[in-house]
């Protein structure tokens, strides 16, 4: 299992389980629900934050932030 | 009889074009103005449609009806709540057609408070070029409620959505359907919320249960809150478990009537145009690019039209001079209220043309873009990238920075960026600086390019941004808060601006520049004046004899009156605390008429030397002129200026910005601390670079 922030550029993933309830609620609201699929497209410098797809939109959130989003990858 | 008034409330997600939409419906009828008791814009305006007297309001973007912000918080509790003045009787949601899914889970939400809502598909055109297909008439009847497909930047659909409000007005039948049934998923606690409230509305009795307002009696808030403790509900479960229901209905109702969600290259321009603006590099290299460009039009484009407004207001005040017969009421009305009005008349260019900037960068997409360049270096010092917006338009006026930072949702985020944003260099300190740098800069170039003064001045702008920043480093430390910040922000496919929202922006922050800021200016003006003008009387009746019949003298008398008005016997009392510094009473004098808008410093020079009108150049040679009575050398030295200019750089010179402090953070105690900080750091910085210079 690995979360969000480890996620290469451009690796499709499954949105797991998200371990912040405040953030948790957050996602969810925006529509990052539970087995959407994710995309992480762009890295800030220096643990800036980082912009996914999901939903079909883009959403940029805080590099420590994503590190609380678990994630399922795809095939491995 | 038919009651023939509607009140249109108009919700929607951040970038879903519910604000053109607004534009569209209003054209310029719309007023801005506030919430009552809380400080939240509201955008309403009165049109007729088909007869109705309709008040539109346009509501800050949502993406549900979780509030968090005090933002997001009001416009829960103009939906949910029927005591609110503003409780609507149709909810009109915008949504995005391109990206539906999210759009509608606010809609959902309404509509299963049994609310009269319509859905307003926005771009559905755009959408189907990119392959998504949306029968209408299916989601219509998914979601049990009238959906109307419009183009707000175009108009389109409109008359065909006024309709449908219309209708949705006159059809007073209940709705039954529920996109998701709380019931079903929480079971009997629903019921007892029901028996509590004494309404059979599931909805809003499971929002009750999550802790919100809706339209709750205090008793019927404690009897929940026990009912809530005594089941152990932990809110925060219930809510994620609630949404992720709701999606999950909300995905049948779309994959029934949306053929391909997922917009065909929606993104792919976007992409390669975040190749560069979003780079690790480039992106940082073209952001400081327009920032510079961006500051040279706006000082060089806007100093026709204040040459123009200064035209004007110096023939008006000749004009009224003249005209009026002579006394304290020509006296008044001239040096009063029409110097105060063209003092803030002159920053109106200025400020039009940076929010005009900021307008457009905001409407293309591309200030979240800066904000994800900037949230990590804003972060350590405690801020946030939405803390940019403020910061920049700072440049500007504080006043409707401040107000911007709003979409803050962290709190104490929030309050470091207010904290600091006075610090960012206004319009109102450029006629200081300028006139300063004038006089103790020597117009050199170097390289052949950079200009000194021009240097000089940057670098005092650059000052201010480092400023703020350091403190707002320590204020990280000293402020206290348990609640966890979150930059979460949406970055929009770019777009071309549209003009519309361009311009009502601008007349939007003109206006509040004008009328708070402005109401508060004239009355210190005025104010200014009485003290400026009145003294002991038997010091005027001296001067007034000691100059009988001198002809030409008429400056002199003013220079010396001035001297013993009230204003120049608190500028001679301040002379000892200020003298540190390299002030003397007169910059005292200019001190303390300035501390009501910094402006007010030329003019104030200007008459306390008698140079008779408020031309820098002639001031500037003035000012030259004048010599340091111990020393016999000039008064002005790079010492003196320096010092100055760090005064106006940091010292809270500007009651507007008080005010609004006040009134952003609903309390005394920030714009205190604010004024304090802001004042020791002007006297030391002042002190400590007069000291080691001279």
């Amino acid at each position: 299992m690995r979360n969000l922030s480890q996620l290469p550029l451009f690796v499709k993933a499954k949105i797991g389980k998200i371990n912040d309830r405040d953030l948790e609620q957050k996602l969810l609201e925006m529509g990052c629900t539970p087995d959407e699929e994710i995309t992480v497209i762009r890295k800030a410098p220096f643990k800036g934050p980082i912009a996914i797809m999901v939903s079909s939109y883009m959403l940029s959130i805080r590099y420590r932030d994503a590190c609380v989003i678990d994630i399922v990858e795809y095939g491995k | 009889m038919e009651n023939k008034n509607i009140k249109i409330v108009l919700a929607g997600n951040p970038n879903s074009g519910k604000t053109t939409l607004f534009n569209s419906l209003t054209g310029l009828k719309q007023k801005v103005g506030n919430y009552p008791g809380i400080t939240v814009e509201k955008k309403s305006a009165n049109i007729n449609i088909d007869g109705y007297k309709s008040q539109i309001i346009d509501l800050p973007g949502i993406y549900s009806l979780y509030s968090k912000s005090i933002d997001e918080k009001v416009a829960q509790d103009v939906i949910c709540n029927s005591f609110d003045n503003d409780y609507a009787d149709v909810v009109v949601v915008i949504a995005d057609a391109s990206n539906l899914r999210r759009s509608i889970f606010l809609l959902t939400q309404i509509i299963d408070l049994k609310i009269p809502v319509v859905l307003a598909l926005n771009m559905i055109d755009v959408a189907s070029k990119k392959g998504v297909i949306i029968n209408i008439d299916q989601l219509s009847s998914d979601l049990g409620i009238k959906v109307v497909a419009i183009n707000a930047r175009k108009s389109r659909g409109l008359s065909k959505l006024t309709h449908a409000i219309i209708s949705e007005k006159i059809d007073e039948s209940k709705k039954s359907k529920s996109i998701l049934n709380v019931k079903d998923v929480f079971g009997k606690i629903i019921d007892q919320v029901n028996d509590i409230r004494g309404v059979k509305n599931d909805y809003a009795s499971f929002l009750s249960l999550c802790g919100y307002d809706m339209s709750n009696s205090i008793k019927q808030k404690i009897e929940i809150s026990v009912l809530s403790k005594k089941n152990d509900v932990i809110i925060e479960r219930i809510q994620a478990k609630e949404t992720v229901r709701r999606y999950k209905n909300i995905d049948k109702i779309i994959s029934n009537s949306v053929k391909n969600i997922e917009p065909k290259g929606k993104y792919k321009i976007t992409q390669i145009i975040d190749d560069i603006l979003i780079h690790p590099v480039l992106g940082y290299v073209v952001f400081l690019s327009i920032l510079f460009l961006m500051f040279q039009a706006v000082f060089q484009w806007s100093s026709y039209p204040m040459d123009l407004i200064d035209l004007f207001f110096t023939n008006a005040s000749i004009w009224v001079s003249n005209t009026l017969p002579p006394g304290v009421f020509n006296d008044l009305i001239v040096n009063g209220i029409l110097a105060g009005i063209g003092g803030i008349v002159i920053f109106v260019p200025q400020i039009a043309f940076l929010f005009a900037f900021i307008a457009f960068l905001e409407d293309t997409g591309y200030m979240a873009r800066v904000s994800f360049l900037t949230d990590r270096l804003l972060k350590v010092v405690g801020l946030n990238g939405r803390s940019i917006i403020p910061l920049l338009s700072g440049a500007a006026c504080a006043v409707p920075a401040i107000m911007s930072a709003r979409t803050i949702s962290s709190w104490k985020e929030r309050i470091i960026t207010i904290m600091v944003t006075p610090l960012m260099s206004c319009s109102a300190r450029l006629p200081v600086y300028t006139l300063i740098i004038s006089m103790i800069i020597p117009e050199e170039m170097y390289f052949g390019v950079f200009n000194l003064q021009g240097l000089v001045l940057m670098s005092f702008y650059l000052l201010g941004f480092v400023a703020a920043i350091l403190i707002a480093f320590i204020l990280k430390f000293i402020i206290k808060t348990n609640e966890k910040s979150f930059f979460i922000m949406e970055m929009p496919s770019y777009k071309i601006p549209d003009w519309k929202t361009v311009i009502y922006t601008i007349i939007e922050k003109v206006k509040i520049f004008l009328f708070d800021a402005g109401k508060i200016i004239i009355a210190i003006s005025v104010v200014l004046w009485l003290l400026s003008s009145y003294g002991p009387s038997e010091n005027f009746k001296e001067i007034e004899n000691k100059y009988q019949g001198i002809e030409g003298s008429s400056g002199l008398i003013a220079s010396e009156k001035l001297e013993f008005s009230y204003a120049g016997i608190i500028g001679k009392t301040i002379e000892p605390v200020i003298k540190p510094l390299g002030f003397d009473w007169k910059i005292g004098i200019s001190l303390i008429t300035s501390f009501a808008a910094r402006e007010v410093f030329v003019g104030t020079m200007s008459t306390i030397y008698s140079v008779g009108d408020d031309d820098i150049i002639s001031i500037r040679d003035r000012l030259k002129n004048e010599k340091n009575k111990e020393t016999g050398e000039a008064f002005f030295t790079p010492a003196v200026g320096i010092s100055l200019m760090l005064f106006y750089a940091f010292a809270m010179q500007c009651m507007s910005t008080i005010a609004i402090v006040y009134r952003e953070t609903n309390s005394i105690k920030w714009p205190l601390i604010q004024f304090l900080y802001l004042t020791i750091l002007a006297y030391l910085s002042s002190f400590f670079a007069f000291q080691l210079l001279s």
